[in-house]
Formats: C-alpha cells, structure tokens, sequence
C-alpha cells in the first residue's frame, strides 16, 4: 500500500486555465472550500497562448453589435450543430463576464473614448473581439491567477491563513477519480515533483484540463493537453460528444520543423493580413463555401474598403471561419501552389505600416523573429494548418455544467456542446469565462444540496496508485515499450489517417494502429525514479491519448458528411441528416488500463422557437430538413 | 545542415550533482529545448526540465545558458558556432529540485504579499472608462511571462539568501508600479514598495532588464519611477508637511 498524501475540500478544480480559475473564483466566493490543481506552475496553462481577443457583443466598436448576433454567428460557425442553450447563455452572458475582469484588474486596449476596444475576427459580424495587442490569453490569465492572489489575502485577513478556502496545488496531475455509490468522490493524483500520491476527497469535482492537441503531430498544443479531462470523465462513466470535431487552425507556423504547428493569430487577419499563394494570388475568393455564398466580398477592392466602412461593404474572405480556411490552404497546398516549406503566404508586411505592425503583433513580430528570422515588418510569414482545438468534449447540461455523473462538472475546451463542429476565433476565451463560472457555481450549488459526504474507499486509492506506478514494472513478457516512441507513433498516425481531410479507409488504418497501440501500451516501462520523471509523466499521460484518440477515431468514421471540424474526402457535403445527431462516446467496461470507446448516435433537443426565429428561413434551409422547418414563422405564414 | 553538439548538462538534486556530458544531434533551425527533448527521447528519458508553450509566452523554460538566465525555448541553437560546447544548468538563485527544474515558491510566495487591485469606489463593471495612452504604462508590466529571469539574475538575491525575505525583486517590484500606474487602481502604495517589499534595494544595474524575453524595460520605466515616487515623498517639505497635516490617499 502506498503512502498518500490526503486533503479535504468541498469543490476540487482540476486545471488551472482560465475556466479552472473562473470556476475556482465564482465556488471560493459562495464561501466554499477550494483546491485548485494545476498540471504546471500557476499561471502557465495553455490559456496564455490565446493571442487575439475575447469575444463579447459589447458594441464598442460597433453599436449593432448585441447577444442575437453573436448567437447567429456562433451558430453558424459551428453549422447548426452547436448545443443551442450553450451558445445563447455564451452570447448573452460574455460581455458582463469580459467587464467583471476590469474590476479584477485587467487593462484591455482601449476604444477613443476610452471604452474597452473590440476586434474583427473569423466569423463575428462586427468588431467583437476584446483585447490586448496579441497576448489577451496571458491578460486573463493573469488577472484571474491575481484575483484568486486578492481573494487569499481577504481570507488571510480574515483568518491568518492565505490558504483557508483557496489552496493552489502546483504540478500535480490528476491520474484518476473516485466515486461512492455513483457519485464522485474525489480525485488521485501525484506531484511531479516528488512523484508521491494525492488525494483529494470532495463531493464535486470540475474538469478544466483543456484539449487534446497532443495527440496530433502537428499542433499549437503544448504537452499538457493530452485529454487528462476527457479520459477521466469517461472512466468515470460520463459521456462524450463531437469528438470527431477538430479544429485545425489554419495558420500556423510551418518553419523551421522545430516549430511547426505554432500559432500564428488570427488577429493577423483580423488587422488587414491576407493569404496569398505562390503566384501571388489572394486565393481565398475562389473558396466561399455555398452556405456563405453573399456574405463575403467578391473583389478585392471591396474586401479592402470593407477594413474602414463596414456599413457598406461585404468583409474579406480571409476571415471565413477557421475550417474553411484551414481546406482553402489544405488545397492550395496540394494542387502545388504553395511555399517553399509547404505552407502558404500570410501577408501583413504590404498591408500596414511597420511600426503599426509592431505595436499591434509584437508577439507575432517577436515569435518570428526570433524563432524564424523572418521579419513580418517586411516579409511576409509561411503558414499552414496545425492541430488546434478540440469542440468536441464531456455532455454537460448547460446551464449548470454537470456532467452525466453527480458531483462532476466540466467547463472550457474538455466540454462539449457548446461550439458545434466548429468554433469562432474568440469563442474560447468567452465561452471559459462563461462556463468556468457557470462549473463553479454548479459546483457550489450540487456541494450545498448534499444530506452526505461520499467517501472514498481505500480500495480505490490502492487500485489507483497500482495503476500509477505499474509503468515502472517490466513487463511479465514481451519487449519493454518506449512512451516517446509510443506516443511518436500515435501522432503520426492521427495526423496523417484522421487529420484535416479524412477517409474511411484511412481512419479505419488509424483504428488498427491504436489497437496496436493499445495491445503495446501495457508493457511501456520506465527508467528513474519517481522524483520529477518525464518519462513516467508521458507513460501515465498516454493512456489519455489513446482514449480521446479512439474516441475521434470512431465518431469520425460513423459521420458520413463533412461539416466544420470534420472532412470527409468520400462524404464532401454537409448533409442535413447528420445535422442534428450526435455522437456520444462512452467506455466500455472490458480493460481498466485503457478502456475501449462505444459510440451511440442521439438526437438533440430542436432550437427553441425564439431562437430560431432569429434566423432567416432561407438561410435555415441551407443546414435543415424539410421536416424540421415546418413550425418556422416564413413557412407557417 | 545537421551536426553533432557538445553539451554540457547540470543533473542532480538537491543534495548533490554535476556536469553531464552529451553529444547530440542538432537540425536547422533548433533552439535548445529541442535538444533538451531529443535527448530525452533517445538518452536520458528522466531528465527534469520545465517546459510548456515552446513559444516563448509561457515562461517555464528558464536556465541558464553558459552562465546566462535565458530561456530554452527561444535560444536558437544557431547562436552557437558547431564546435563550441553549450552549458545547461539550473536557475541560481532558487534552489534545485532535480536536473533543470528549480523550486520557484519564493516567487508565489512574494506575489501574495503585494497587496491586490483595488477597485475605484462607485463604479460598477463596464463603467471603466480609461485612455489607451495611460492603460499603456502598466500594459508593458503585464506583458511579463513569469518567467523569473529577473528574479533569477538580480544580484540582491541571487547570492544573498539573507536578502530573500525583505526584497520582493525586480518582477513584483514591478508588480506594484504596474498597480501604482493603473489609471483607477485607488490604493497608495509608494511607501509600501520601499519599507515593506525593498525597493531601496535595487540600485539600478539593469541586469533584470537585459534578461527579459519580454524586453520589459523593468529598471526604466518601472524601478526609477517608483523611485522617484518615493523621493518626491520623502524629501519634498510641502509633501512632507502635507503628509503631516492631511492624510494622504494618493501621491
């Protein structure tokens, strides 16, 4: 039996991105007690690499701006798949979420009159996005890591302890949950540091681990996101859905190789960059797709005019959602019109003064300076897709973000639901806001209600911390696996059978390389000890991606269709059939080392009237069937 | 365009360690966490190093590079001649937990000391109202990554473990003027950077701004004028005599 190290909370937050730290604050301030989990150092999780803006309908730039259109937008984005409630509580709640960081000391960039100042973006009809040159991830995360500092020092005031109700647990990585009776009650885990074990009994828990990037070989990801939410949630016995919606965004960075994958904003765009192909050609006008046939300008001229008079003129192409961007380049690539390392021109050097560039990009300026010797100020950038943002992610209910099983709540990119088959640039950083404190107060709400404290059994922790260290044994037979090379072989396979564009046969290649994966997985073996391990870390980590990884897998070869963040080469239309259908992962009962996924297809609750009505029935019948039109005002009349 | 570098890499723990030697290979366009990683995946799978972002906005890849606080993620690996052998070793100033990862809690620990935003009375959310060209002052500050280079190269703590307690380094130092500029923050806290947190420490060598990835001109634009700040409060009789009389909310 080993030594565990044992704390009591009412709500365990685990991640500490910006919907951990939005859940932790709003749980903390209906007087809970609160642990907070972080799998790095406070304030370095992935939330700091968003670059371009918050999306809120504040109407600072652009007073049309209000909730209907942003809900409109993001609905489309995500081609009607989105859950409906999930993006109108997103669209309605976002702005007074963005304000409440000014009262805890974020400074966004300002509008003349000295209002917060908003952005154009991907998808947003107006200028929408709040933020700060193209750091906004690092402002909220900062400000939120400091709110909680202001929140400990009221309770050391109060009690002399900084760590009465908030206590952040630095690199520590939650390995597994426990349940009494079918509700959770708690959470095991390690410190990387000492590599000795943790518990945490609480009644709630909130997952808040962000995406599952790492399972693809090229990806903005860091190696954090290995679906530590995603796994955890389904061997607890909560569902999945979307999974086969991956976002790929579509600039990254594409040299040298030791930086593919690394983000460059869309704010590039956003501020007057444009995409050009080897001939020099602004491709991005031969591909509005039909569903957006009249959005978008159809000249460059008009495209250009619509930078300083929006009123009167259709925005560029350039700025079509991420998906569609991410093909256009896919395709420009393919049919030999890129650049020299396989990506193409992104171009704001032509567009925009150097020293705007600068004091608008300086991190872009930077990153490519120093990372590429390039000079954006005077040269334009080589970009290309890169793996960047899972929709897809634990059912939740959405109003509350709890998950199928009590006591569990998730909010931010492990959830699902809220961004359909695809998502909006600036949709993330909202939608965390929003749902992380939404997850908090589901939290406080459900901890509240209780009669009894679950309790965690010690034949869990036992069989967890087995599970833990098993990585250190050899293997009873067969060769010792190797976790890098274990988890070089996954990625590949995932980036090239089930990547951008995909197919039956190459998806079902990718479903007997992770069974080979799965059968190896069991006899992956350790170096050291358990003091700061990185290869123990990864062994531990790869179980995550093999299951997210499986689950992408299937979903993505049952949906015949393409549709935002899944394309299929053989299925190349949307069809109206699948709109409403989910896919709903869930692991069955057959292995505790990695379980194997089962997918069910569901339905999805229809829009409410009031909402639907916010769409013009020509539009609606782009995405819906006949069937399901009928009651739609234009076709009643 | 690949080769073979000489790598010099500090392992051990707290108790214990020294200089490893490596040969490693090394591709166009590499920095130095690259190498850190591919030695990992082929020699030293347990080799401890920080690292999350590789993009340089996350600040945990801080080391030493050939005695300098540098991090590994934006240290391009062409910076180097092929023949010169590169040193890795872990941050000075904090103590090591193992390889290249050191314990960082002094910083955590001083940055709850520094008293918190404090909101304007009457206002309410979305009633800010601030100019760009103010906001922009502190909006340097907070470009800071923590990565704690700063703290790391200060030469107040970086052999004087007695310093520790009473200076809160150049990063929170920085800290407070970021909040003493804030257009709207109401809370004064001139004197506070200067007996409680060691302002008077700092006699203005620019190391902490010649380590910022950030290029944050932290002695500049942040330590002088915090500085002067407290001079002007000090030393100015109408202040002096002010302070005397009416209590003051504000410099």
């Amino acid at each position: 039996m080993s030594q565990v190290e044992r704390h009591s909370y009412d709500v365990v937050v685990v991640g500490a991105g910006g919907a951990g730290l939005r859940a932790v604050i709003e749980a903390r301030q209906r007087g809970l007690r609160v642990a907070v989990v972080c799998k790095s150092l406070f304030g370095k999780a992935h939330t700091v690499m968003a670059e371009g803006g918050c999306a809120a309908s504040m109407g600072n730039a652009n007073s049309n701006d209000n909730w209907q259109v942003h809900f409109r937008d993001t609905m489309r984005g995500g081609k009607f798949l989105n859950n409906w409630r999930m993006a109108e509580l997103h669209a309605r709640e976002a702005p007074d979420r963005v304000w409440e960081l000014e009262t805890y000391g974020a400074l966004f960039d300002r509008t003349e009159d000295g209002r917060i100042s908003q952005r154009n973006f991907g998808g947003h009809t107006y200028p929408r996005l709040a933020h700060v040159g193209d750091r906004t991830g690092l402002e909220l995360i900062r400000t939120m890591q400091q709110k909680i500092v202001s929140l400990q020092q009221e309770d050391f005031a109060e009690t002399g302890d900084y760590e009465a109700r908030i206590k952040v647990f630095a690199e520590v990585t939650i390995t597994e949950l426990v349940k009494d009776d079918g509700r959770i009650a708690g959470a095991f885990g390690y410190y990387r540091e000492t590599g000795r074990f943790v518990l945490f009994e609480a009644p709630a828990v909130v997952l808040a681990t962000g995406g599952i990037g790492k399972s693809f070989k090229v990806t903005s990801n860091s190696w954090e996101y290995t679906g530590d939410g995603h796994a955890l949630a389904m061997r607890a016995g909560a569902t999945l859905i979307n999974m086969e919606f991956v976002q790929f965004h579509p600039t990254g960075m594409v040299w040298p190789p030791s930086v593919k994958g690394i983000l460059v904003t869309e704010g590039v765009r956003g501020d007057g960059g444009v995409l050009k192909n080897s001939e020099g050609k602004r491709f991005m006008f031969e591909y509005v797709p039909e569903v957006f046939k009249g959005q978008y300008a159809e000249t460059e001229e008009e495209a250009d005019r619509w930078y300083t008079d929006q009123e009167n003129n259709r925005r560029t192409p350039d700025l079509l959602p991420r998906d569609e961007v991410a093909r256009a380049i896919n395709s420009e690539v393919k049919a030999g019109r890129g650049s020299p390392h396989g990506g193409v021109y992104l171009d704001i050097a032509s567009r925009l003064p150097a020293e705007e560039i600068k004091k608008r990009l300086p991190s872009m300026y930077h990153q490519f300076k120093e990372l590429a010797d390039v000079d954006i100020t005077a040269e334009p950038m080589e970009v290309g897709p890169t793996c960047h943002y899972v929709m897809g992610g634990i059912e939740v209910d959405p109003d509350t973000a709890a998950a199928s099983v009590p006591g569990l709540f998730a909010a931010g990119e492990c959830s699902g639901g809220m961004h359909g088959s695809n998502r909006l640039g600036g949709n993330s950083l909202s939608d965390l806001l929003v749902f992380g404190r939404r997850a908090g107060l589901g939290a406080a709400s459900y901890v509240e209600s209780l009669e009894s404290r679950p309790t965690v059994s010690q034949s869990d922790v036992d069989a967890a911390a087995e599970m833990a260290l098993s990585p250190f044994d050899p293997p009873a037979e067969g060769v010792e696996e190797n976790p890098y090379t274990l988890q070089n072989e996954l990625q590949q396979s995932m980036n090239d059978l089930v990547g951008i564009i995909r197919k039956s046969e190459e998806i079902e290649r990718a479903l007997e390389k992770l069974a080979e994966i799965r059968s190896r997985i069991r006899n992956v073996t350790v170096e050291g000890h358990r003091q700061f391990n990185p290869g123990w870390h990864l062994a531990i980590d790869l179980r995550n991606m093999l299951m997210v990884s499986e689950c992408v897998a299937r979903a993505a070869l049952i949906r015949t269709e393409s549709r935002g963040g899944h394309t299929r080469d053989d299925h190349p239309g949307l069809d109206a059939q699948w709109r409403n259908k989910l896919l709903v992962c869930s692991a069955k009962d057959d292995d505790p080392v990695v379980p194997g996924v089962e997918v069910t297809p569901k339905e999805q609750l229809p829009m409410r009237q009031d909402l639907i009505e916010l769409f013009e029935l020509p539009e609606l019948e782009k995405y819906y069937t006949e069937d399901e039109l009928g009651s739609h005002p234009g076709r009643t009349a | 365009m690949s080769y073979k570098a000489k790598f010099k890499i500090w392992r051990g723990d707290d108790q214990t360690g020294e200089l490893h030697d490596y040969l490693i290979e090394v591709n166009e366009g590499e920095v130095v966490l690259d190498i850190i990683h591919r030695l990992q995946a082929t020699h030293a799978p347990d080799l401890a190093v920080r690292w999350n972002c590789k993009a340089g906005k996350c600040g945990s890849c801080s080391a030493e590079i050939n005695g300098r606080p540098k991090l590994l993620c934006m240290t391009r690996m062409s910076t180097f001649t092929e023949d010169e052998v590169i040193t890795v070793t872990p941050l000075r100033a904090f103590p090591v937990i193992r390889d290249l990862v050191t314990d960082v809690s002094f910083n955590y620990k001083k940055a709850r000391e520094i008293p918190s935003f404090t909101p304007p009375p009457g206002l309410g959310p979305g009633e800010y109202r601030m100019k760009q060209v103010d906001v922009e002052r502190s909006q340097e500050f907070r470009k800071c990554i923590e990565c704690f280079l700063c703290q790391d190269t200060c030469h107040v703590i970086r052999d004087h473990e007695e310093n520790k307690e009473s200076f809160a380094g150049p990063r929170f130092l920085m800290r407070i003027a970021e909040l003493e500029m804030h257009p709207l923050d109401s809370a004064d806290r001139v004197r506070e950077a200067q007996d409680e947190h060691g302002l008077g420490y700092c006699n203005i060598t620019k190391c902490c701004t010649e380590v910022c990835p950030e290029g944050i001109k932290i002695t500049d634009n942040a330590l002088i004028p915090m500085k002067e700040r407290v001079a002007d409060r000090k030393y100015d009789p109408i202040v002096w005599l002010g302070s005397k009389l009416f209590k003051r909310e504000k410099a």
